[in-house]
């Protein structure tokens, strides 16, 4: 109870202690002429105010960007569909303006070349890794034969095995049973470019006196009655050497076989000579292996 | 009743500062005999009484000094002294002659400094070297008080009137 008291009479004397300086601000003005009690309850008040207005401010501006960011995320989630729309179209579009290349180099290689030629699509790969074969969307009815030679811009491809009415079976220069008539264009020195199996080929036959550089573009020599003279066969990648004689001369092939997808079938197998070839000045008899499948 | 007798005395006390005082001692400063109720009403009844006599009085007394145009600072000042006096009064035994004299002293000087240190942190006004007349203040406040204990305590009746309150409490 003499708590109770005590507290009473803190509060009580608190009080009257708060009448007096109110009582006293009511009545002194400060430096500004403004009276003391009107300047401090204005300025509590402006607290007050500056205290309701950062709440409620807080409170509208977090409710404004809740609704905000689920507009955001709407916009997002439409935005990423626009997105994965718009790449969808622009890899139909790059590989509309790949094929439209493609086919402009084909037509330049066709104009350019004096032999008879006709263009074909690859429809199908091998069904066995063992042989290195594709099919073509074209057969006798357009023209193709057995053992004509097939090229593209970048160079050869291979030879047409088996034809028929509508399709026709192609042999690609790499298979391990397919090879051709080849000359080293710097030097002249000839050989057959054999095919292995891999993605490289062997030029084999050449002479041991004969001039073989790595880097040395090989074309075809035209000897073997396929090829035509003078298409790129491929670089020379590797020399080795051994007892006077070439032990293994591999070739990169110029063509990217993985990537083919129109072709030229050269329809008359004649020894024409393409125009980034000078002629060989001699020939010599070519082992050919050239049989079908 | 307790009221209606310190609202008597603080009349009393207000009419003899204005009147009879200057007389006596030769000018208000010299004396404030309303103080000195105060301090008697906090020293006699406890904190709360001596706290709302001092505020009552303080607020007269300035609506009654013209000089200050300020209503509040005597009674602030007072309420405060009232109140500290009466909370002393409580706590320690202030009976004897020399713990009243030092009441008087400190209360006093207490009251100054809370009344010209309102004024001069308010701005209102400038006391220049105060302390002399603080301290003559001070001793003629508790002389004063010193001789109203010795009167009331003189009358007849009052030694029983206090043992009865006492029995009471």
């Amino acid at each position: 109870m003499a708590v109770d008291i005590r507290q009473r009479t803190g509060w009580l004397f608190l009080a009257i202690t708060v009448g007096h300086i109110i009582l006293i601000s009511a009545q002194v003005n400060t430096r500004r002429g403004v009276p003391m009690l009107e300047e401090a309850t204005f300025g509590v008040f402006a607290e007050v105010q500056r205290a309701a207005t950062t709440v409620i401010g807080g409170a509208y501006d977090s409710w404004e960007n809740y609704f905000a960011l689920q507009q955001v995320r709407r916009d997002n989630e439409r935005l990423q569909q626009e997105v994965a729309q718009l790449r969808v179209q622009m890899q139909q579009e790059r590989a509309l303006a790949q094929q439209s290349r493609s086919l402009q180099q084909l037509l330049d290689l066709r104009s350019s070349l004096q032999v008879e030629t006709t263009a074909a699509n690859v429809i199908g790969a091998g069904a066995s890794a063992e042989f290195r074969t594709m099919t073509l969307d074209k057969g006798t009815s357009d023209g193709l034969g057995p053992d004509m030679a097939v090229i593209s811009p970048s160079g050869v491809v291979g030879r047409v095995i088996l034809p028929t009415a509508r399709a026709s079976k192609l042999q690609l220069l790499i298979d391990r049973n397919a090879a051709a008539g080849a000359i080293v264009e710097r030097s002249r020195a000839q050989g057959v470019a054999i095919g292995t199996g891999t993605d490289r080929l062997r030029l084999d036959y050449v002479s041991g006196t004969a001039d073989v550089q790595v880097g040395d573009r090989v074309v075809t020599s035209g000897i073997d009655g396929i090829y035509p003279k003078g298409f790129v066969i491929g670089q020379i990648e590797s020399v080795q050497r051994g007892a006077g004689e070439f032990s293994g001369i591999v070739l990169r092939p110029a063509v990217d076989f993985s990537g083919l997808e129109s072709v030229l079938v050269v329809l008359t197998p004649s020894p024409g000579v393409a125009e980034n070839v000078v002629p060989p000045p001699a020939s010599r008899d070519l082992p050919t292996r050239g049989s079908s499948q | 009743m307790k009221a209606a007798g310190v609202l008597v005395a603080i009349a009393l006390a207000l009419a003899l500062q204005t009147t009879l005082a200057r007389f006596v001692v030769g000018g208000t400063a010299a004396l404030d005999l309303v103080l000195v109720v105060v301090i008697y009403v906090a020293l006699s009844t406890g904190p709360v009484t001596g706290m709302l006599a001092g505020s009552v009085a303080g607020i007269i007394q300035d609506a009654l000094s013209m000089t200050t145009g300020v209503i509040g600072i005597g009674g602030l000042a007072k309420s405060i002294v009232g109140f500290a006096a009466g909370v002393i009064g409580q706590q320690f035994i202030v009976t004897a002659a020399l713990p009243r004299f030092v009441m008087f002293l400190g209360a006093t000087v207490l009251h100054a400094t809370i009344f010209m240190g309102l004024y001069v942190l308010l701005e209102l006004r400038e006391f220049s070297a105060p302390w002399v007349a603080v301290a003559s203040q001070a001793v003629i406040n508790a002389a004063v008080g010193m001789i109203a204990f010795t009167i009331i305590e003189s009358l007849p009746g009052f030694v029983e009137r206090r043992r009865s309150r006492r029995v009471r409490h």
